[in-house]
């Protein structure tokens, strides 16, 4: 799982829409003819990737929101499967 | 995930119809052999207009609904299609545009990406021009080559489908170059399935067992070399498969179609069943069709099933298949798909599939989609 440093801008994948759907109670990321049902966890997480933030930024945000001292595993973990899958993207 | 608590759950109250395809319009300018189109689109003379299709979305929103397909025909024959894809966009839909590519100029696919439109997908026929005009009855190869440019132009993602069958099956390797060079990111190729005007022409459209282990494997191979850059999905005919797909996820669960004239279908071909009254958007909300209306309630569930669904574990995984193919093959649509190799039918599978592996001996025409055709079919 390399690749995904401290500094680096995680930012939603091109062609893809996250938004939250009352209707299922969660986050969904939208996609060319699929969606995926985010938990709530990952629906936090992938909320915050908005290229602007690093992904030490977004740790520290969610074990803030969340009052857990150390996300950072499951946060790196989390980002690289999302970022394999295209959900998001890094830009140079 | 689905067990068998939360299935009946789901039966008795059916969650939001997920997936919208609006079928905006019959007329197209192509005349594939294999469209899915029903036969009989001729007789479709009114149409659904704007406002209604614009009241359609609201109302399917409403009920959570999130992903939108505009299509047909050809989608971009409908004048007010930037119309329709704005207002989708505004309600949060993601807007699928299910196209051909013939008519969509540099004007339209900017006022399309003004409006929200989310994505395209592209249609070919082939990759060698002469095949691609045959099989679409027209000209149309390159206008896609520059309609695939534009589409990158306007940065949407390149997302290439290509309906395979018998007479371009083995050019699988070509088209995949052709993808390649347009710098596709997906490529569905997509065996033809047997509905509407594919099941009028099956004959000389259902390729070899053998044609479909190459291209297969001819896909995999190209999958090696691609890699992340193009994600490409083979899409095997469920004639060669001994367990039926879990068409729709179960009719009346996540999808809802409403064909030009505003008939509610909950799948494309379902018109055809018979001694079922589909409901019209004309007439009713879109939360009483999805909810209540017979046409929708009819397939839910498993009440509806025979053996040897009934009693079958696969139930809750496949559905018993598709309705329509039971019905076009044993005319009951109630029957086992005979794709299964549990269905007392699926003999009727098999010996459509052993009539592709000889050599064609005695040719019918190719039947092409367009209305004259279509009216012909109808009257018979």
């Amino acid at each position: 799982m390399s690749g995904i440093g401290a500094t680096a801008k995680p930012s939603l994948g091109r062609g893809f829409r996250l938004q939250w759907e009352a209707a299922q109670n969660s986050h969904v990321l939208l996609y060319p003819e699929g969606m995926v049902k985010l938990n709530a966890s990952a629906g936090e997480i992938m909320k915050r990737c908005d290229g602007e933030r690093t992904v030490a930024e977004i740790t520290t945000d969610l074990e803030q929101a969340f009052g857990a001292p150390d996300l950072s595993a499951d946060v790196t973990a989390f980002l690289s499967f999302a970022l394999e899958h295209k959900w998001l993207e890094l830009r140079a | 995930m689905a067990g068998t608590a939360s299935l009946s759950t789901a039966v008795n109250r059916p969650g939001p119809p997920l997936w919208l395809l609006l079928e905006l319009t019959y007329k197209c300018p192509l005349h594939c052999v294999y469209c899915s189109n029903p036969t009989d689109f001729a007789r479709t003379t009114q149409e659904l207009g704007t406002d209604d299709w614009l009241r359609v979305l609201r109302e399917a929103r409403a009920l959570g609904a999130v992903q939108l397909g505009l299509s047909g025909g050809e989608p971009l024959m409908r004048d007010d299609l930037e119309a329709i894809a704005a207002e989708a966009h505004a309600l949060g839909f993601y807007t699928n545009l299910i196209t051909s590519g013939v008519g969509l100029n540099e004007v339209r696919i900017k006022a399309l990406k003004d409006a929200g439109l989310d994505h395209i997908q592209l249609s070919f026929q082939d990759s060698t021009r002469q095949m691609n005009d045959f099989l679409s009855s027209t000209r149309t190869f390159e206008l896609k080559s520059k309609v695939a440019a534009l589409i990158k132009k306007y940065d949407y993602p390149m997302v290439l489908n290509v309906v395979l069958h018998r007479l371009n099956i083995d050019h699988v390797e070509e088209i995949l170059h052709m993808a390649e060079g347009m710098q596709a990111e997906y490529v569905e190729l997509a065996n033809t399935q047997y509905y509407g005007w594919a099941w009028t022409n099956r004959e000389q459209l259902l390729p070899s067992r053998e044609q479909v282990r190459r291209a297969e494997e001819t896909t995999q191979r190209f999958r090696e070399k691609a890699g992340q850059r193009m994600k490409i999905y083979f899409v095997v005919p469920d004639y060669f498969e001994r367990r039926p797909k879990p068409c729709m996820n179960g009719m009346g669960s996540v999808f809802l179609n409403v064909i030009p004239d505003g008939t509610a279908l909950p799948c494309h071909a379902a018109r055809m069943l018979p001694g079922i009254q589909f409901p019209n958007v004309r007439e009713a909300s879109v939360a009483s069709i999805w909810f209540d209306s017979p046409g929708f309630n009819h397939f839910r569930g498993d009440a509806w099933m025979k053996e040897p669904c009934r009693s079958c574990p696969e139930k809750t995984k496949d559905f018993g298949g598709c309705r329509c193919q039971a019905y076009l093959f044993t005319g009951d649509a109630a029957n086992a798909d005979p794709v299964c190799d549990l269905s007392p039918h699926h003999h009727l599978v098999e010996e459509a599939v052993a009539r592709a592996e000889r050599p064609r001996v005695e040719e019918k025409p190719l039947l092409f989609r367009d209305p004259r055709n279509s009216h012909k079919l109808s009257t018979q």
